[in-house]
């Protein structure tokens, strides 16, 4: 039993399988949550019939969509357009796998990052390389409906995702300068011995968090960067040809993708799950991860439900003429930083 | 080193399996429709009929910012290394890349000038 506990093939499994279950639990309860919240943004109920508080509308939703008749257009491409689905929500469940949930001061005063499924040397570049990988689901959904408004939105995704990758990357690496390491759970363990990045390094580390912030939502194709969905002028994007479960797929990755990108942001800017002062069981560890990541995910369906959508032209010039060469400029701003403190 | 990786690698295989299984679910759990018809597997264009194929030629503004994309990502690659080590190398290392990022910009402020990213 206990060579068992210490294997590696079966620790992946062991703590993989559970993440999966809650990131999918948490990709069906953020559609319940999403209408909840837009309604009473709205001024009105929202689901609110079927069970406690319309909570079991996800699954009722979910037995729907897995019942529809499944359509493929005649003129598809069929090995593309049915594997394009499986996608999105592979790359986003595997993108969290280098993600420590909590951690803990051991006896030595050193913090340990636990409950990650791997602790990768190179975490960071795992996940934005799977993230990175996102907009090929979008292109093949795209291309191989065979319609116009697909192709369209298809394009689009793949202008956005690319554009959006080099902000997302050159923000994640300023915590990679400050601490020195590509491994997550290094970085947290950095940040709660020397203190959050977001103000660790003055202005520089809250302007780096932004941006991270921003391009993650761009990555998720949420408004106001939602252009690739844009349902006024694209019908819905990519999905328009997708029937049933096929289509709810997209979307739950969508989902899961605000989660896991909240939980991401946390990671690399907020300390992860330390908490200053009270974290001193790695039961806590949880508690926090979840309250932090918890706020920047409601603040992303704060924005969804209170900005408008940007124009296409205007994501790109966003993008390429701020984005880009700010995230630059903020890079070598922080390896200034830290060049000078080893001086002093 | 299978330490650190086997987790990640069965960690692929589930997080590829569980939407999988969940689709060849769906596809037992599927009606299907017993009155035959054509139009059903049409493409959905707003109910136009679809005129041709939608795999046409395209605006080449796409290509544009894949190019200037490429330039980038392959920067990234560059930082990443060195990123890891400011702290050995000191200053020799900052202004390297000062300049390396520098003539990049020039690039950059060359292709927004040009209008290579101005869609309208």
């Amino acid at each position: 039993m206990s060579e068992l506990l210490v294997n590696p093939w079966f620790l992946g499994f062991a703590y993989g399988f559970p993440l999966i279950t809650v990131l999918m639990t948490v990709g069906g309860l953020a559609t319940w949550f999403e209408r909840r919240f837009a309604g009473r943004m709205q001024n009105r109920v929202g689901p609110s019939f079927v069970g406690p508080f319309g909570i079991l509308q996800v699954l009722a939703d979910g037995i729907k969509m897995m019942q529809k008749e499944d359509i493929v257009p005649r003129d598809a491409d069929k090995f593309l357009f049915n594997l394009a689905p499986i996608l999105p929500v592979f790359l986003v469940l595997a993108s969290a796998a280098t993600i420590p949930f909590t951690g803990y001061w051991d006896d030595t005063g050193q913090w340990q990052s636990w409950l990650m499924v791997a602790d990768l040397d190179i975490g960071i570049l795992w996940v934005l390389a799977l993230a990175g990988l996102m907009v090929f689901p979008i292109w093949m959904a795209g291309w191989a409906s065979n319609n116009k408004y697909t192709l369209l939105a298809g394009m689009r995704g793949v202008a956005q995702g690319v554009s959006y990758e080099i902000p997302l990357v050159m923000a994640a690496l300023v915590p990679v300068v400050a601490t020195g390491t590509l491994s997550l759970s290094g970085i947290v363990a950095w940040q709660a011995e020397n203190g959050w990045l977001v103000w660790r390094f003055p202005i520089v580390g809250a302007l780096a968090f932004i941006l991270f912030f921003l391009s993650s939502l761009a990555e998720a194709n949420r408004i106001p960067f939602d252009i690739p969905e844009a349902e006024s002028e694209l019908i819905g994007g990519v999905i328009v040809e997708y029937t049933g479960l096929k289509g709810g797929m997209f979307l739950m990755a969508e989902y899961m993708h605000t989660a896991v990108a909240a939980a991401l942001a946390v990671t690399l800017f907020l300390g992860g799950s330390h908490m200053p002062g009270l974290s001193f069981h790695w039961a806590l560890g949880p508690i926090w991860f979840v309250l932090k990541s918890g706020a920047l995910f409601v603040l992303i369906y704060w924005i969804r439900w209170s900005w408008f959508r940007f124009r296409a032209d205007q994501l790109m010039e966003l993008c390429w003429v701020l984005f880009v060469p700010g995230s630059l400029i903020l890079v070598m701003l922080t390896a200034v930083q830290v060049w000078v403190e080893t001086l002093l | 080193m299978i330490e650190q990786w086997a987790p990640a690698l069965v960690f692929l295989v589930l997080s590829f399996g569980a939407p999988a299984v969940m689709l060849f679910m769906a596809t037992m759990l599927a009606v299907r429709s017993k009155i035959p018809s054509e139009a059903r597997y049409d493409n959905y264009e707003c109910g136009e009929e679809p005129d041709g194929m939608a795999w046409v030629r395209f605006h080449p503004r796409y290509y544009l910012v894949a190019l200037i994309f490429v330039l980038f990502d392959v920067e990234a690659a560059f930082l990443f290394p060195w990123a890891l080590n400011i702290r050995d190398m000191g200053g020799i290392a900052i202004i390297d890349m000062l300049i390396f990022v520098g003539i990049l910009l020039i690039g950059w402020a060359y292709a927004v000038r040009k209008g290579a990213i101005k869609w309208v």
